[in-house]
């Protein structure tokens, strides 16, 4: 079991950013290489910009704490948890974090790649208000 | 009209491989040609002995620490400088064919570009320049993809997967069930990363890569300029060519290797005389780098397993040196013969039995850091035969591209274009190369400088998880050509190390405006 940790600062209100994250349909906008998803209550199924298509089990989209949780149910993971946690640290400037956790240890390094590249899309969406 | 380029590259190969470096196992009467018309450097060496680090030194000429590319898993910036934009701009057709990898080849979200092309069914895409435009990627306007087998998402796998799906499980399962480098055994001795492949020749990866590299020069009209950069996979490991070919080099007829040491209390006496990770790995307690597999203990290797991982690269070798034939009998065909440089090398070499290793990692010597270069120039710019025995690194290459074609260095590349001639060696006979580590991966951080000349070899391992920045070793190239005795801490040798030390310290404070080092996105 590996775990990756990415997390952003962005220049603007947490409720914003969370505004970006907490749709589970929005992933395609924001997550590199996701072109499209289908979600039926808490199972989402990503489509991938290389034609595989992979099962994920959304666990907690939290408007409280600002916190997404899912997991990859494929059986190409035997586990993953994924996290996305918005930090409130001042009126126009929050933390966004994006936790991997996964084995084979190896695709907890491929999943938070992705994961480092989506914070940076999450941003551009926050700031150009497109949430 | 100017000079064509066709640039090939294998990969993790010898320098000894060679007929012309005087190997004697393979047979390579084409390189061997090239070398004798053009130019053979005897002591090149990479900027990293690992691919993505040392393939990004080729594209842009700079060093890891320079590009950022600094472990494979770090993607190359798309819009970092290279030399095949600037061909481009010079309106010539441009293209790679066979195995680039500046960007991981483990993306399952497939969001790189080397990785959707083949998906998308397109040539090229459009992204960020280093000079601010927009263009072709990285400066290619065709790129079709290979790497060491039918998986993954490149054009080579697509061609398995549609054309010939029953040669899908033909080759070796590079990665093992938890995705590392597989340690599975093969062939008749067990050793690692070895199976007899029984797909037929033509549809191997060497051969898909001549015969896309002859369909693409096809499509030139015969007056264009081109550049092609050529990039076969072999002979890194797997180890595992068309079953039909094994018959060329039987691995019972094959000597041990001289960096392999027979007897397994000398051979671990040496080990201890290096840095401590040297005998770490070799026992199985710390596989440092991804690149070696995971749950394989070097301290195993048997001299028949040695044997035969050597028959099975020169039977890859000598399929590579037959697939170049070709492609310059293509090129004869076309009239451009007179034209064309042709410049040969690899990104790294491979321990190939050397101290009782296979594979590679931060282990800088000659098995790693030695590796084949030869430089035929087109014969219309009468450049005359040399043999340059003067250190000469890889990141020399972009400038010797853009002068063929008539291009002056531009100021992002950090050494000058190859030398024709010994006395046109920067710094004649005080030249010296350097090659870089940095790896950080689950923990484990290794951080390595070496710094090569004619006579000696240093290396430092900076402070990281297995070294406390205080280990070195130090070679007499010419005394010890197998670097079996470490001067490092031998009193004698402290003056010569200091210079040394001294060539390290300039390359860390060289004035360069180096980019952001990337983020490991991937292992690999």
């Amino acid at each position: 079991m590996a775990t990756v940790r990415y997390e952003r600062r962005i220049a603007a209100p947490a409720d914003t950013v969370w505004n970006v994250v907490k749709d589970p349909a929005s992933i395609p906008q924001w997550f590199p290489g996701i072109v499209g998803c289908d979600v039926e209550g808490n199972i989402r199924t990503i489509h991938l910009a290389n034609g595989i298509s992979m099962p994920e089990e959304i666990i907690a989209s939290d408007s409280i704490l600002r916190r997404f949780a899912y997991r990859i149910t494929s059986p190409l993971y035997s586990s993953h948890l994924g996290t996305i946690d918005v930090i409130e640290i001042g009126e126009r400037d929050s933390l966004c974090v994006y936790s991997t956790t996964a084995e084979p240890d190896v695709l907890a390094l491929v999943i938070g790649g992705g994961s480092y590249g989506a914070l940076a899309e999450i941003e551009r969406l926050a700031l150009t208000g497109k949430d | 009209m100017g000079r064509k380029i066709l640039f090939i590259t294998t990969d993790q190969q010898r320098f000894d491989t060679l007929g012309c470096n005087g190997g004697i196992l393979s047979r390579t009467p084409v390189i061997d040609r090239l070398a004798a018309e053009g130019i053979r450097y005897t002591r090149a060496q990479p900027s990293s002995v690992v691919c993505m680090p040392s393939r990004s030194s080729m594209l842009t000429g700079q060093f890891p620490t320079t590009h950022g590319a600094w472990m494979n898993g770090v993607p190359l910036a798309v819009d970092a400088p290279s030399f095949a934009e600037s061909l481009h701009d010079q309106g010539y057709a441009t293209s790679l064919i066979g195995k680039a990898h500046f960007e991981p080849f483990m993306d399952i979200f497939g969001r790189f570009t080397e990785n959707s092309l083949a998906q998308l069914g397109i040539p090229t895409v459009e992204q960020p320049w280093y000079d601010g435009r927009r263009g072709v990627h990285r400066g290619f306007d065709h790129l079709e993809m290979a790497t060491h087998g039918a998986a993954g998402m490149l054009h080579y796998a697509k061609f398995i997967r549609d054309e010939h799906p029953e040669m899908f499980g033909a080759f070796y399962n590079v990665l093992d069930g938890e995705l590392n480098v597989n340690a599975e055994g093969g062939g008749e001795t067990g050793a690692p990363q070895v199976k007899y492949n029984v797909i037929p020749r033509e549809w191997y990866h060497t051969d898909w890569v001549a015969d896309r590299t002859i369909a693409w020069l096809n499509t030139l009209d015969a007056d264009r300029d081109w550049f092609c950069w050529m990039s076969f996979p072999d002979p890194h490991h797997p180890w595992d060519p068309p079953q039909s070919e094994l018959g060329r080099v039987n691995w019972r007829d094959v000597d041990l290797p001289a960096g392999y040491i027979a007897d397994a209390a000398q051979r671990e006496a040496v080990l201890d005389s290096k840095a401590r990770h040297w005998r770490m790995w070799y026992d199985g307690s710390l596989v440092s780098n991804y690149e070696a597999p995971a749950k394989w203990v070097p301290a195993t290797l048997t001299p028949d397993q040695v044997r035969e991982v050597n028959a099975l690269n020169a039977i890859e070798v000598e399929l590579i040196d037959e697939a170049i034939g070709r492609v310059l009998s293509a090129i004869e065909s076309r009239g451009w013969s007179h034209d064309v440089d042709i410049v040969f090398t690899t990104d790294h070499g491979e321990l190939q039995g050397d101290f009782g290793l296979l594979f590679k990692g931060p282990y800088h010597v000659d098995g790693l850091l030695r590796l084949p270069l030869i430089w035929r120039p087109a014969p219309s710019a009468q450049v005359a035969p040399a043999v340059i025995n003067e250190p000469v690194s890889l990141v020399s290459l972009a400038a010797t591209f853009l002068a063929a074609a008539g291009l002056p260095a531009p100021e992002w590349v950090e050494a000058p274009a190859l030398p024709t001639t010994s006395s046109e060696v920067v710094g004649g006979s005080d030249a010296s190369t350097i090659t870089e580590w940095d790896s950080a991966l689950f923990g484990v951080d290794v951080h390595v400088r070496t710094v090569v000349t004619r006579q000696w070899l240093l290396t430092r391992y900076q402070a990281g998880y297995v070294h406390d920045g205080t280990e070195g070793e130090l070679y007499d190239l010419e005394g010890d050509p197998l670097q079996r005795v470490n001067l490092y801490s031998d009193p004698g040798y402290t003056s010569i190390r200091k210079n040394l030390e001294t060539l390290l310290e300039q390359h860390e404070n060289r004035d360069i405006e180096r980019s952001t080092p990337g983020v490991l996105v991937a292992p690999v």
